[in-house]
């Protein structure tokens, strides 16, 4: 059980909040998808054993390829690596790009998931958010989708926008609903300090939305995707029962994984490694046969953490005896206190085979995991 | 081997002819911090050929990583340098000293030590208030006093001006004062010869009964602590009992020697020398700093005049960051204590931060040392509370209390008064800094009593304050006021009576002991409020609201609250996230672990500082 990553690092246009590797210059195109195939070849080795069963493909803006440059993606893939018969194989995609040939095209290669970048069906929003479609684009793009043949879809939603109101959160999400996909990812607005939006925080022109009204906006997600039959599954993740991620909950089952292309980072066998961020000495690295990358394995400490941090954000939470028998943590001893203060403030759901945090402590989930990691020294 | 026997005999007996009293000269330095005390004192080590220039590291003689860092010497040292002037050999003994007011009474040991100083001044700078005070500790015990003028190869150099600021002080001609430079070396040979014309030789009978003085000591992990001495009368040979009549403690000097650069064991010191002792001591508190050394079996009749138990001024509680470090905690301090006597401390427990202890010190530089040294020297990671000096509390019933701790304070209703010690202080600064110097004087409550010009420019103020005052922020203002053209120094003058209250800080309604302080109850409506505002900066945002409460017994003067965290969590959590947002959340963990649990909130360390930092 493994899965692919491929990275497609450009963009026609930077969105303010992003602060992902990519590139709005097409110039190194050519020689980055030809170093990805390089690197599909070069890494095949590593995952010889196991059986490929989900494909992602993010970026950047993968939709932005040609059929042609998809397919050979797509082919290295299959050459170079053992595909399971059936994989989720998903492609992130703008609504811009969405056609209906474009999409017959898609699930000719395979493709039979779509991860559409909706963000928003506000036309006021979608442009301060500097995105290329606007807000009739947003809706029609799925239906185009789904008429064309896919209706594995997922839509990303941005909550905790500022100035918004909550009759406007409500209206996005009833457009949400009503396209009747069977996935939801909705991320709430983050300002990374190297994204325009970063640097306008810092001269005064954007202020975050408060936490607490994207609290509220969190909670109101939850319970409107919950009564449409889409339910909640991690932090920003929702979906009808059977429609979960399969690639993305692989991350937080800590199955193995490689990641193709700039920025892409890896997992196998205990080790973590990540290539370089940058198109020009990714391609030409792999040109002359090398892939520039950085790696960490990860002790036994770090593997817990990750353990903590990954599942906490989870509908299932983490499993005290799973992390008893993997890392030889008893949580019931070590963070006693800790445990018993977030039950107290009912941020926590403590049972004999889980800890879950309260729809309340979803809110607090990086703080709680941090209080539960264990340190080196 | 017998030949390097033979020798070493050969130079004893070199050394007990050659050095007659006429010939030796017990000399000091006073001079302000970075006025190029230990620069100068390098050229006379370098001339007098006492250390070669291979082995001459930057300030010789400040051996302490602190004090070479801060360029201050906070022990004083001593050391031997043979000279052969005009034909004839000289042993010439240096005695360094601190140069700071928290050493004060060190300083006044070494003096007593020499029968001559050399007044070191910065040719750019004039004299400032410490030297002043020094100076006049020099001259109350009748020594011979060189004034040099240093740094006189910058541009900057005032010969004039700093000259009239010394006839001012000490009279005499201004041809008496000698123009030097430690950087190139002008004026240094000059010196040495004053110091042999000038300075006078030391008296003092080598037949009478031993009596030495001690003026400073050290620890060695090896040897134990060594103490250095200045031999007055008598004379005191290799095994010799001897008794310390202060502390009534016999040993057996197992060594004697003098202080090269390295120590050079001796059979025998006599009336005059400066020299060493080690007798397997090994706690410091036995040797004090002072004290009358002599033989037990033909004891001194009078001890050196001017000895003290030296007593702590300023008291703070040091915790372990992490609790389990107790004993680790304890047992450093016990190390420190042995070379370092004023240290003293006592075990106390604080609600908010478990075991620790209540440590007294000279003063805020030498609190600020022993933390360095506990972290540098011990790898203790440690949480030092507000200090308070000692007050006085009298009761209805006749007797008197003295309160080293906030938490001491007995109820309002059982005390007749209270009292806490006064200063007198100097200051010297520019003439421009005289008005904001003056409100920050009285701002803390101090009485203006005097103010002389030097020379145009330069202005000494005396004022009368509570030294409770300079415990609070007292010299980063003086420093900002003045741009810091200002040195200051202070001498202990007694207690007052006082209206002092006990300003108590409540997190959540929950008083935290080790935040409370004494103060002024004019300052406390004002210093409450500021405290928990600058609480309010230092403590992070919890899944709870915070209130910050200040109170003076059950009567709230300022309030503030900390709002929730409502939300923390990171929207995304793929495959490329997840080891950037691990090492945040590690980082994180590092961080709280750092904090202190007081209550349900948890409270940076910095916080239990923060009375001290309010304007920053």
């Amino acid at each position: 059980m493994a899965g692919i990553y491929v990275h497609i690092p450009f963009c026609r246009k930077a969105c303010h909040y992003c602060d992902f590797h990519f590139s709005t210059s097409l110039k190194t195109k050519d020689n980055v998808l030809n170093g990805i195939q390089l690197e599909a070849l070069q890494r095949k080795e590593s995952l010889a054993d196991q059986e490929i069963k989900t494909i992602y493909l993010g970026g950047g803006t993968p939709s932005l390829l040609k059929s042609n440059e998809l397919k050979d993606i797509l082919n290295a893939i299959y050459v170079h690596y053992s595909v399971s018969p059936k994989p989720e194989i998903t492609l992130e995609a703008n609504p811009e790009d969405i056609t209906d040939a474009v999409v017959k095209n898609w699930i000719k290669l395979g493709i039979n998931r779509l991860s559409i970048g909706v963000q928003s069906f506000n036309e006021d929003i979608l442009s301060w958010m500097n995105r290329s479609h606007n807000s009739t684009q947003a809706a029609l793009s799925v239906k185009i989708a789904q008429d064309a043949g896919i209706s594995n879809i997922s839509i990303d939603l941005i909550y905790g926008v500022p100035h918004r109101t909550h009759a406007d959160w409500m209206n996005e999400l009833k457009s949400a609903v009503d396209l009747n996909t069977p996935h939801i990812s909705a991320y709430c607005l983050t300002i990374e300090p190297e994204t325009v939006f970063g640097k306008k925080a810092v001269k005064g022109e954007v202020l975050a939305s408060p936490n607490s009204a994207s609290s509220v906006e969190f909670i109101t997600l939850v319970d409107n995707l919950k009564d449409a039959g889409i339910h909640f599954y991690e932090v920003s993740n929702f979906s009808k029962f059977g429609f979960e991620s399969r690639h993305n909950s692989n991350y937080w089952n800590r199955a193995d994984y490689i990641g193709l292309g700039p920025g892409a980072h890896s997992f196998i066998d205990g080790t973590r490694s990540w290539n370089v961020s940058n198109n020009a000495l990714y391609a030409t690295g792999l040109k002359k046969g090398t892939l520039i990358s950085q790696s960490e394995t990860l002790s036994n400490i770090d593997n817990y953490n990750e353990y903590i941090m990954t599942n906490l954000r989870r509908r299932e939470g983490i499993n005290p005896k799973l992390i008893t028998a993997h890392y030889g943590v008893t949580l019931s001893q070590s963070f006693k206190d800790i445990l018993t203060r977030y039950e107290a403030s009912k941020d926590l759901l403590i049972a004999e085979n889980s800890i879950k945090l309260t729809q309340n402590g979803f809110l607090l989930a990086d703080r709680i995991a941090s209080d539960l990691f264990l340190t080196h020294d | 081997m017998q030949d390097v026997i033979f020798l070493w005999r050969a130079s004893d007996r070199l050394t007990v002819s050659l050095l007659r009293m006429k010939n030796i000269r017990n000399f000091c330095i006073i001079a302000h911090i970075d006025h190029g005390k230990s620069t100068l004192a390098d050229r006379l080590l370098q001339t007098t050929g006492t250390i070669s220039d291979r082995d001459l590291q930057e300030q010789t003689l400040d051996d302490m990583d602190i004090e070479r860092e801060r360029g201050i010497t906070i022990k004083s040292h001593a050391i031997q340098m043979p000279y052969k002037f005009e034909g004839e050999d000289y042993i010439l003994n240096l005695i360094d000293t601190p140069g700071h007011v928290d050493f004060s009474y060190e300083v006044s040991r070494s003096i007593a030590a020499c029968e001559g100083a050399l007044l070191i001044v910065d040719a750019t700078q004039g004299i400032e208030a410490q030297t002043i005070s020094n100076l006049y500790l020099a001259l109350e015990h009748d020594l011979e006093i060189i004034p040099v003028l240093n740094k006189m190869d910058l541009a900057s150099a005032d010969p004039e001006g700093v000259t009239d600021q010394i006839v001012d002080l000490i009279g005499g001609s201004p041809d008496d004062i000698i123009p030097a430079s430690g950087k190139t070396g002008m004026g240094v040979e000059a010196i040495l010869k004053a110091v042999i014309d000038r300075v006078p030789a030391p008296k003092g009978d080598p037949k009478a009964p031993l009596q030495a003085m001690i003026f400073d000591s050290v620890f060695n992990s090896f040897r134990g602590i060594i103490a250095y001495v200045r031999v007055l009368n008598g004379t005191i040979n290799k095994r010799d009992i001897i008794q310390f009549v202060n502390t009534k403690a016999d040993y057996i000097a197992d060594e004697i020697g003098i202080l090269g650069l390295e120590m050079q064991p001796k059979k025998q010191l006599s009336a005059g020398d400066v020299g060493y002792i080690i007798s397997g001591i090994k706690i410091a508190k036995e040797v004090k700093v002072g004290d009358t050394v002599t033989l037990k079996d033909n004891p001194c009749e009078d001890v050196v005049q001017g000895f003290e138990d030296v007593k702590p001024m300023v008291f703070a509680g040091i915790y372990p960051v992490d609790t389990d470090e107790y004993e680790e905690l304890r047992f450093s301090l016990e190390k420190l204590q042995l070379n370092d006597a004023s240290l003293v401390y006592e075990p106390e427990s604080s609600m908010a931060l478990g075991f620790g202890f209540r440590c007294g010190f000279l003063g805020m530089l030498h609190m600020e040392i022993i933390q360095e040294r506990l972290e540098r020297e011990f790898n203790m990671t440690v949480i030092t509370t507000v200090p308070n000096v000692s007050y006085k509390a009298y009761m209805k019933k006749g007797e008197m209390i003295e309160l080293h701790n906030p938490s001491d304070m007995p109820d309002l209703s059982r005390i007749d008064y209270l009292e806490e010690p006064y200063i007198s202080a100097q200051i010297i600064t520019k003439s421009e800094y005289v008005g904001s110097i003056m409100s920050l004087a009285i701002e803390k409550r101090g009485e203006i009593k005097n103010q002389v010009y030097l020379t145009a420019d330069r202005v000494e103020l005396s004022f009368d304050m509570p030294l409770g005052e300079i415990v609070f922020d007292f010299y980063d203002k003086l420093k900002s006021v003045s741009r810091g053209y200002a040195s200051f120094d202070y001498q202990r003058t007694g207690f007052r009576v006082s209206k002092l209250v006990k300003l108590d800080i409540l997190l959540n309604g929950d008083p935290v002991d080790a935040l409370s302080a004494l103060i002024h109850s004019d300052n406390a409506h004002n210093l409450g409020k500021r405290i928990c505002k600058k609480l309010k900066e230092l403590i992070p945002r919890q899944q709870f609201m915070i209130a910050l409460q200040a109170a003076i017994g059950a009567k709230i003067i300022s309030r503030e609250t900390i709002s929730a965290v409502r939300k923390d969590v990171t929207a995304k959590c793929y495959g490329g996230d997840i080891s950037r947002k691990r090492k945040l959340l590690e980082k994180q963990k590092k961080g709280k672990k750092r904090m202190r649990q007081v209550g349900n909130v948890e409270v940076p360390q910095a916080a239990f500082l923060a009375v001290l930092k309010l304007d920053n």
